[in-house]
């Protein structure tokens, strides 16, 4: 057992707990934070994609340890209150999602895409970028289509700031 | 996953000591080949040893010579790094075309070459530039460090400090990816050394893992050009044989992806 302290979603967060335990159970059973979704449980699928540090990595294949002292956002952390983040936005406004098992991992790989590439992103980037994210319905094209969208809604919303 | 105790040493020393103390412990990098393994309870180590975060595993160093990749410096920042790209442009793009973008923040460079697996990519770079491999013990050159399907001249407690590729006149990397794994189905590393040899490694085509081609190397000897390889047979002896290509596939693949790597190496 060891203790663990990280901040999850802007909140300091302390837990007690065994030292195999991955980050993803981490904010699934012990903080209820369900968003995070464990897909394949081999590291391909990215449904469990949180970021760690602003760095988009996959949470079931993260010892808790090994997270110990970050700061975690989930797909519970990035909305305004009620107000979407405008990657969430565009998924809702493209029907970027089906069955929406995939789309918490979706998200937050698209915003590290976007804080990466910045506003000027190509199709054929977001399809290879999103390489590490798999989605049963084969979606892609909505998903795709939100993530440019996204993009240039990030663009607009960095230059007014 | 088997219970376990987690460690977070901050130099080399103290995770060896602690590696002294363990009863069946394992050092961890990245993570994305230990922890699958130890999910599906096919290793169990009393003890990891967390070495990712070690201050001076971490960075690049280039002289006119060589290009040092300290061995916890992660896939994503190898691919972005200006001296990479500068000094061995094709190690920044085979670093690109590993794993995905969330497995290139977690990976790192002496976590791949340190497990050896038999289709991962960096051992063909290490072994086609013919680079050192560093720990915390000696120097060890890559034609001594890979002793076949997982198996390297690592001792137990040794750890891996850095990898110097020498800068080569040319290099060029090319793959055929496992589309699911992203894995290489068979990968090729082709280097003109400012020496005039010529090494060409491959890796993900044999049983024993990373290999050298000698029927490439003396026909990119003799003219260093993708059309040199058109009519080169490469043998299917001791090559892999899967759902994903049979052995024969696989040989011609290693020529096919050679002929792209000349073709990238200019």
């Amino acid at each position: 057992m060891s203790k663990i302290s990280m901040t999850v979603n802007g909140k300091a967060v302390t837990a007690e707990v065994e030292d195999r335990t991955l980050l993803v159970h981490l904010l699934r059973d012990h903080l209820n934070l369900t968003g995070t979704h464990v897909g394949c449980d081999t590291s391909q699928c990215g449904a469990c994609i949180v970021h760690i540090d602003g760095r988009a990595v996959k949470s079931c294949t993260t010892l808790v340890g090994q997270a110990n002292g970050a700061n975690i956002t989930t797909i519970e952390g990035i909305s305004k209150g009620d107000e979407l983040h405008p990657m969430q936005a565009a998924f809702r406004d493209n029907h970027g999602l089906q069955c929406g098992y995939c789309t918490p991992g979706m998200i937050m790989s698209a915003i590290d895409i976007v804080h990466r590439h910045g506003g000027d992103l190509d199709e054929e980037t977001v399809r290879q970028e999103l390489e590490g994210n798999i989605c049963r319905c084969t979606g892609y094209h909505n998903i795709v289509k939100s993530v440019l969208d996204a993009a240039s809604r990030m663009k607009v919303a960095q230059a007014a700031e | 996953m088997y219970s376990t105790n987690y460690h977070r040493p901050s130099s080399v020393e103290e995770a060896v000591a602690l590696f002294g103390k363990g009863s069946d412990p394992k050092y961890l990098a990245g993570g994305h080949t230990l922890l699958p393994v130890m999910k599906q309870r096919l290793a169990g180590p009393s003890d990891v040893i967390d070495i990712a975060k070690i201050p001076g595993l971490i960075g690049v160093e280039a002289s006119a010579d060589a290009l040092t990749i300290k061995a916890a410096t992660t896939y994503y920042d190898i691919m972005h790094n200006a001296d990479v790209k500068r000094t061995i442009p094709a190690i920044a793009h085979l670093t690109s075309v590993l794993g995905d973008p969330a497995v290139r923040y977690r990976g790192t460079i002496g976590g791949s070459v340190a497990t050896n697996d038999p289709a991962a990519d960096y051992p063909a770079a290490v072994l086609a530039l013919n680079a050192t491999v560093k720990t915390n013990k000696r120097e060890i050159p890559a034609d001594q460090f890979f002793k076949g399907l997982f198996m390297t001249a690592l001792e137990d407690n040794e750890i891996i400090t850095a990898i110097s590729f020498p800068i080569p006149a040319k290099a060029g990397y090319a793959k055929m990816r496992n589309p699911a794994s992203r894995f290489a189905l068979t990968g090729v590393f082709v280097a003109k050394h400012k020496s005039g040899e010529i090494r060409v490694a491959a890796t993900g085509a044999s049983q024993n893992g990373v290999m050298r081609v000698g029927v490439i190397e003396e026909a990119l000897k003799a003219n260093w050009s993708a059309s040199a390889l058109d009519n080169v047979k490469v043998s299917d002896e001791g090559l892999m044989a899967d759902i994903h290509g049979t052995s024969d596939y696989r040989a011609n693949l290693i020529r096919v992806m050679a002929q792209r790597a000349v073709d990238a190496a200019g």
